[in-house]
């Protein structure tokens, strides 16, 4: 099993957290895993990113390689353009379909999503009207990602889910619930 | 144990299980979450052990197995700090981001002559590519410059087991050690096996002979021959390091040498070369992997013994290992590297380069970035005072015409970009009051300075000293959130006393003003900026308002 992943999203939105779960899981699993963060200055509105790879075998490198990644996962859709050149031809992209606008010159936002829908395996949902419907706060919105993402992790549903559940424990049990709602309407989004 | 740990956890985890007594640090990208690491673990000791205040308290030497962790002032005192600790024969920890290097350097550079007691060891965390930074300065010319041992791990598990060694190492040498990591292995998680129970911290004890801390000339010049004598023994002690690892290939006409985490890059390409049409030559060459230094002088001969011709260098940061296995092999023997173009000659290594240099061709994957996407750069949070302070400033300094407004280190720094583009220079810590100054001296008028609270506490000071000695004519903002802001809120060294501050240090207290940078406050903040450059003197106006981000935390802990 391995797994070469690109989590995308503009400082503040909250990939770290979809990161720590996924993590939380491989480690259960007694997976190898490597994760990259942006730290600091970038952190600001920008632009951030995360490398996580995940695998059965020793891990060496912790960046992934161009053309080497399985999944890009991204709060954001400009942001998931911006790795293309490292997704693997027939690799996936996940991504929230609303745009993040607080920079004067954002994209048209149809001729962005029409980059996504140009490739060939794409999951495009809005997270945060999803998070909505499933009665989940705003901010449980990069857990209904994950939930889409589930299906090309390699880590199966039920242990994604357990990992939400020791993560979010000390926030206590509505918290919990909130993200695992969130966790499910993203999966059955994904699976449509 | 397992744990899933940042390259900078895993040293503090490290640090904590050897024995350590304390840590000193400024904070720095990326280097940060070492101090806060050890922070978070003393609070939780505390709690544990009953303890409300916990490690908020003053450090107390009657706590057993308490760790000093509170914030220094700047890296030069946080030097001086840990260098007093071990004096005292325990164990300190110095962390810093590569240019503290330079803040610290008088204090490190005489450490390496006086020797220590206790181990001490000097986390330098670089940052090549610049992600937050501005140079990419590399640390391991300071070991070479004060002649002392450096440590570069390789992956996060060896940053923890090496973390144990430097110490041992620092007290059996009798020196300092220098630990330099880079931000990809400080700021990347993996998995980490640490040991069940920690060693004791050691017992207070004298120096055995203190006049090798008095470096007056006639004791400092028999210091500096006993450190001239042990180079001998560290070269020995980097040869026989079980971190420095040299194997002999198939093909070994061809060599490649790694620094840090550079191995990681070059065992990515092998291991997926098996699966890919590698090129034979270089799979097969011999491999010596450095991560002590200084450099390990008989596994390079013995590299060259074995038949080496051609020796590509790959490593993280400045030509260091190149420039110096140029001097110690054959003319004969092709060095390559980051000087002869085999690798960039600027920026972080990645698997991709890496790859080029052994000239290999991979399959890349066909995908490129739309040109649509366009980029995102940081910005000042919505809502922070900062924009408020900028929003005042610009207007003010648009009524006088070429205004030059000095800027510093911070979140502040945002304020070069739109929409503000506000400031006109940033160099280094506290460089906006002395340079606003230097102007000033220079007849340029108005000559502001805009500076964080942190900063001006860190190297602004003595600046303000300066202007007040000339009665520069100068105003120098202090934009004060209360907080270290850029690296994530961390605890200010003058908060709550700047204006004491600066009146200690002869500001006129009719010319030191407060103002809250607020949208409603505009006029208010106008008019006193516009009273301050009307005086022909030092002015110093703080604009105080509680970073957005703390605040936010605060009232979420209140809750």
């Amino acid at each position: 099993m391995k797994r070469d992943i690109i989590l995308a999203g503009v400082g503040g939105q909250g990939i770290l957290s979809i990161a720590t779960v996924i993590g939380d899981a491989a480690l259960n699993e007694g997976l190898y895993l490597k994760q990259a963060e942006v730290h600091g200055m970038s952190q600001r509105g920008g632009d951030v990113q995360s490398n996580l790879r995940l695998s059965s075998e020793p891990i060496y490198s912790d960046l992934i390689p161009k053309g080497g990644a399985d999944l890009i996962i991204s709060l954001e859709p400009m942001e998931a353009l911006r790795y293309l050149p490292y997704l693997k031809e027939d690799g996936w992209i996940v991504t929230s379909s609303k745009p993040f606008v607080n920079i004067p010159n954002y994209p048209e936002i149809e001729n962005v999503l029409a980059h996504v829908k140009a490739i060939k395996n794409h999951v495009l949902i809005d997270v945060d009207a999803l998070a909505k419907e499933a009665g989940a706060p705003a901010q449980a919105a990069n857990m209904v990602l994950l939930g889409a993402a589930i299906p090309m992790l390699g880590i199966d549903h039920d242990k994604i889910v357990e990992g939400v559940k020791r993560i979010f424990a000390r926030k206590g049990e509505a918290i919990v619930a909130a993200n695992l709602a969130a966790i499910e309407a993203g999966y059955s989004a994904s699976k449509l | 144990m397992k744990h899933l740990l940042l390259g900078d956890e895993a040293i503090a985890q490290g640090a904590i299980d050897a024995g350590l007594s304390g840590v000193y640090a400024y904070p720095g990208t990326p280097s940060t979450e070492i101090t806060e690491y050890i922070q978070l673990s003393e609070k939780r000791n505390a709690l544990s052990a009953g303890l409300e205040n916990g490690a908020d308290s003053a450090y107390s030497l009657e706590v057993k197995g308490k760790i000093f962790c509170q914030w220094a002032t700047n890296e030069k005192t946080a030097m001086e700090g840990a260098l007093g600790m071990s004096y005292m024969g325990k164990r300190a920890l110095v962390c810093m981001k590569h240019v503290g290097m330079n803040v610290c350097a008088d204090a490190f550079m005489n450490a390496a002559i006086t020797g220590v007691n206790g181990g001490l060891v000097v986390v330098a965390a670089d940052d090549p590519s610049m992600h937050s930074s501005q140079n990419e300065q590399d640390s391991r010319f300071y070991a070479k410059f004060a002649m002392i041992p450096c440590l570069e791990p390789s992956n996060q598990q060896e940053a923890y087991d090496m973390m144990h060694y430097a110490f041992d190492l620092s007290e059996s040498l009798r020196t300092p050690i220098l630990f330099r990591v880079t931000t990809r292995m400080a700021h990347s998680r993996a998995i980490v096996e640490t040991i069940d129970t920690p060693r004791e911290q050691n017992t207070l004890s004298s120096p055995e002979n203190t006049n090798h801390f008095i470096l007056l000339p006639a004791f400092a010049r028999k210091n500096y021959a006993e450190l001239v004598e042990a180079q001998a023994d560290f070269v020995q002690t980097s040869e026989e390091s079980l971190y420095n690892t040299y194997t002999k290939g198939i093909q070994p006409k061809k060599a490649i040498v790694t620094t840090g985490i550079a191995y990681n890059y070059l065992m990515e390409c092998l291991e997926n070369g098996a699966k890919s049409a590698y090129s034979l030559a270089f799979r097969e060459a011999s491999i010596l992997k450095i991560a002590q230094y200084p450099l390990p002088k008989a596994l390079i001969e013995q590299m060259v013994a074995d038949g080496a011709e051609e020796i590509l260098v790959m490593e993280e940061g400045q030509p260091v290992v190149e420039e110096l296995i140029r001097g110690m092999v054959p003319s004969t023997v092709v060095v390559k590297g980051r000087l002869t173009g085999d690798l960039p000659r600027m920026g972080e290594l990645t698997p991709d380069c890496v790859v080029d240099s052994l000239q290999l061709t991979v399959d890349r994957g066909q995908l490129t970035v739309p040109e649509l996407v366009v980029g995102r750069p940081p910005a000042l949070c919505q809502g922070c005072g900062h924009r408020d302070m900028y929003a005042a400033l610009n207007e003010v300094a648009a009524e006088h015409e070429g205004a030059k407004i000095f800027g510093d280190i911070g979140c502040y720094t945002l304020g070069a970009l739109s929409p503000f583009h506000a400031i006109h220079a940033c160099v280094e810590m506290g460089a906006s009051i002395t340079m606003a100054k230097g102007a000033a001296d220079a007849g340029q008028f108005p000559s502001f300075a805009v500076i964080g609270d942190s900063t001006f506490t860190h190297s602004g000071m003595t600046g303000l000293l300066d202007c007040v000695n000339s009665k520069a004519n100068v105003v120098v903002l202090i934009s004060d959130n209360l907080t270290t802001g850029m690296t994530g809120g961390q605890d200010s060294a003058g908060t709550g006393r700047l204006e004491a501050i600066c009146l200690g240090l002869g500001v006129e207290p009719e010319h030191v003003r407060v103002v809250v940078p607020l949208p409603k406050n505009m006029e208010e903040i106008k008019q006193v900026l516009r009273e301050e450059v009307a005086y022909n003197g030092t002015s110093v106006v703080i604009a105080r308002r509680e970073c957005i981000q703390t605040l936010k935390r605060h009232l979420k802990a209140k809750k």
